[in-house]
């Protein structure tokens, strides 16, 4: 009777587990490889970031499957492997997802990890994925603390975009260049390590390329998830600055655009919403014209507008056909994460013979190396060859009442080793130090 | 300094004319049942999930912009009524004279279901619902701007306190009620129906926390996880104000928003320091809160 009740029990859970499409610890066969893709899935981070980035990976592996992504990805699977994604959600907080990440590890056998929105959550699994030794490519989180303190000689873990220090350099360039007469900034981040890093990464910047337009210390710090920021529009609104930063994102910079535009704070400040184009698509009309939009990159709005590449194209119509939206930056971004495994599995297998190559194999072949991403060329170089530079673009959104869709205009291209830290030298190092080795030709 | 003063004064109203409306609820119900009911933060969630996704229709359809706040008092009483017989007879009447620390645990446990549900129900995606901000258009007072919507809520907060004030004071069930409140026991043994007044009471209470959360979706993108940061903040008024003191959690809500405001105005990183550090004084000077009477021991 016992054993029955324990049979049972075993075909139950194997049934949850094939139903649910869950690798059961078969990492050595590779007809298939199964990537564990973390994201917001619940929560406030899930509407801005998590679902897009959920779409973008379900439309790149399913393409990757069947050979339909355009040259140089028109192979169907991972070096012959068909691809299996383990989407799983990022809510919960750093401890909770050291243990996600040990049990799709351990229990599950995954061969690798593509993904991470959160800077908390890169900061808490780093060490982890160099302990278990599991290739890890860190697909959108910004904190440059993950090879500049956490991990300084990385193995497994890679990052294939740049960090948020090129977000701020990039801003100020732009900033510089196209309100050199602004009589200051301001601004108003979410009191936690994304919103300070990023007002910080900014600021320095612009002791350096903008030093006649004087920074504020009075900038806003409300908590992430306020959701009400009506005393801190009273104090942008009578503070003396033209210019107002904010890293908002999700349904706090929803929240905050609302109660903006229903006392005309857009009209009276000039806004840089370094990522703003999350929620672009979203608020339609509803976003303020003229303010200064961010995508982290050429992702999202400034792809599917400006891009105009076979892979762009392609993944921007597959994604408008399957999911009825636009693509944001997380959609990109994601896919961008898969592509690199992709270029790295098949760059190593070719080197071993065609056979399935080891870890450490396709690490040889992803570190310094160059890829395409699906916007733009990604270049692992720097940190040892883990951490990707990739180029960025900034212009001024408005909405388009012919398309239906909100537009970007006056737009600069930014070089990544132009907004980047040079290779070996950690950031606030070099924005305090001006920024030497910048390469902006 | 007088703008500067205006505007500290302003701000701090309107934000504590907003935690009095969020807290009240929580407030009513404490007071009366003894029930630290965690599901309150559901309740605005929810009432401003209904809210938004009616108004998304309604406004879809071009329909009268008055109608947004029509949608508003009615998002609030079909989630006060249902939630609040379907939390009230399905779980709170099951937990009555058990260890209050249970019954928290059961409201947490209950608020987690519901987010669940939530999630279900609404997804991911977050609604909109701006209009009826956006239609009333702002003023000009002493060189600042404040929109209409928000000046509001200070109306808002005055009708649902005075109306509580008037209910408990001038009407027989506001009586039972101060009887229920005063001794749940003897009460009962002078015939008067307790079952019925904290069901009674509970929807008041689940009917103010949704009301909550549809007054606030006009401002707000509402989406998954909006009940839990609300709970927080109701918790830390309630506990200034006195655990189920109504004159408290009002006097508490602007004491908040006003050196809250005072701090964004002037120290912007205390914000929310500011907030907490006022709870841990009262606390610590006066544990039972600033206007809850010192509670009696049994031995």
């Amino acid at each position: 009777m016992k054993h029955r009740a324990l049979r049972l029990a075993a075909v139950g859970v194997a049934a949850v587990l094939t139903t649910f499409g869950v690798a059961v610890g078969n990492a050595v066969a590779k007809d298939k490889m199964v990537i564990a893709v973390p994201t917001f899935l619940t929560g406030g981070g899930a509407p801005a970031f998590g679902i897009p980035a959920r779409n973008g990976t379900e439309l790149i592996i399913q393409a990757i499957n069947k050979g339909q992504v355009p040259a140089p990805y028109n192979t169907k699977g991972i070096a012959g492997a068909q691809v299996e994604a383990i989407i799983y959600d990022e809510s919960g907080g750093g401890a909770k997802q050291v243990t996600e990440y040990r049990n799709k590890v351990q229990k599950l056998g995954v061969d690798m990890f593509a993904g991470f929105v959160s800077s908390g959550t890169c900061a808490a699994v780093t060490a982890v994925a160099e302990e278990l030794k599991t290739l890890t490519l860190y697909s959108t989180c910004g904190t440059p603390r993950v090879f500049e303190e956490l991990d300084k000689n990385p193995k497994y873990v890679f990052r294939t975009m740049s960090h948020a220090t090129a977000d701020g350099v990039s801003l100020a360039h732009y900033v510089a260049s196209k309100y050199g007469s602004a009589n200051g900034y301001t601004g108003i981040n979410q009191n936690y390590a994304w919103g300070q890093d990023s007002w910080r990464d900014f600021d320095l910047a612009m002791k350096v390329l903008a030093p006649k337009i004087k920074g504020s210390t009075k900038g806003q710090w409300p908590k992430i998830f306020a959701g009400r920021y009506g005393a801190e529009i009273s104090a942008l609104l009578k503070s003396p600055e033209d210019l107002v930063h904010t890293s908002f994102w999700g349904g706090d910079l929803e929240a905050f655009i609302f109660q903006g535009l229903a006392r005309g704070l857009f009209k009276k400040k000039q806004f840089l919403m370094s990522v703003a184009g999350t929620a672009a698509y979203r608020l339609g009309k509803k976003l303020p014209t003229g303010i200064v939009l961010g995508s982290r990159g050429p992702y999202g709005i400034y792809a599917n507008q400006l891009i105009d590449t076979p892979m762009v194209k392609w993944f921007n119509n597959a994604y408008v056909n399957r999911y009825g939206t636009q693509p944001t930056q997380p959609s990109y971004q994601y896919a961008q994460a898969i592509l690199g495994a992709k270029f790295a599995y098949e760059k190593a297998a070719a080197a071993n013979g065609g056979k399935w190559p080891s870890t450490d194999q396709v690490i040889a072949a992803l570190e310094g190396a160059t890829f395409q991403g699906v916007a733009t060329e990604v270049r692992m170089a720097r940190s040892n060859g883990h951490q990707g530079v990739t180029d960025h673009a900034w212009g001024v959104a408005s909405f388009d009442k012919e398309l239906g869709l909100p537009v970007v205009s006056d737009v600069m291209h930014f070089k990544g080793d132009c907004i980047m830290p040079p290779d070996g030298m950690d950031s606030v190092t070099w924005l305090k130090g001006g920024m030497k080795g910048a390469k902006c030709d | 300094m007088v703008q500067l003063l205006f505007t500290i004064l302003t701000d701090g109203l309107i934000y504590g004319s907003y935690l009095f409306i969020v807290a009240v609820g929580m407030t009513v119900i404490f007071g009366v049942q003894r029930v630290l009911n965690v599901t309150h933060g559901s309740f605005y969630a929810f009432g401003a999930y209904l809210a938004a996704y009616l108004g998304g229709i309604w406004y879809d359809h071009e329909l009268p912009d008055f109608g947004g706040f029509v949608i508003i008092f009615l998002a609030a009483i079909v989630v006060g009524v249902f939630f609040g017989i379907l939390i009230e007879r399905g779980l709170l009447k099951h937990l009555y004279g058990k260890d209050e620390h249970i019954v928290v645990l059961a409201t947490f446990a209950a608020f987690l279901a519901l987010e669940g549900v939530g999630l279900f129900i609404w997804g991911t995606d977050p609604y909109f619902f701006y209009q009826p901000q956006a239609m009333l258009g702002f003023v000009e007072i002493l060189g600042m701007t404040y929109d209409y919507y928000n000046l509001s809520l200070i109306v808002l907060a005055l009708i649902i306190s005075l109306a509580i004030w008037y209910f408990l004071s001038r009407t027989i069930w506001g009586r039972l009620l101060r009887a229920v409140i005063f001794d749940r026991e003897i009460s009962q043994a002078m015939g008067v129906n307790v079952t019925a007044v904290f069901l009674g009471t509970f929807i008041l209470g689940t009917t103010l926390g949704a009301l909550s959360g549809a007054a606030i979706a006009p401002t707000i993108s509402v989406l998954p996880g909006i009940g839990v940061e609300v709970i927080v903040l109701a918790f830390a008024v309630v506990v200034i104000g006195g655990m189920g003191s109504i004159p408290g959690a009002l006097i508490g809500s602007i004491l908040v928003g006003v050196v809250r405001a005072a701090a964004v105005h002037e120290f912007p990183q205390a914000e929310m320091f500011v907030i907490y550090a006022i709870m841990a004084i009262v606390l610590v000077f006066r544990p039972e809160g600033l206007f809850a009477p010192p509670a009696v021991r049994k031995i």
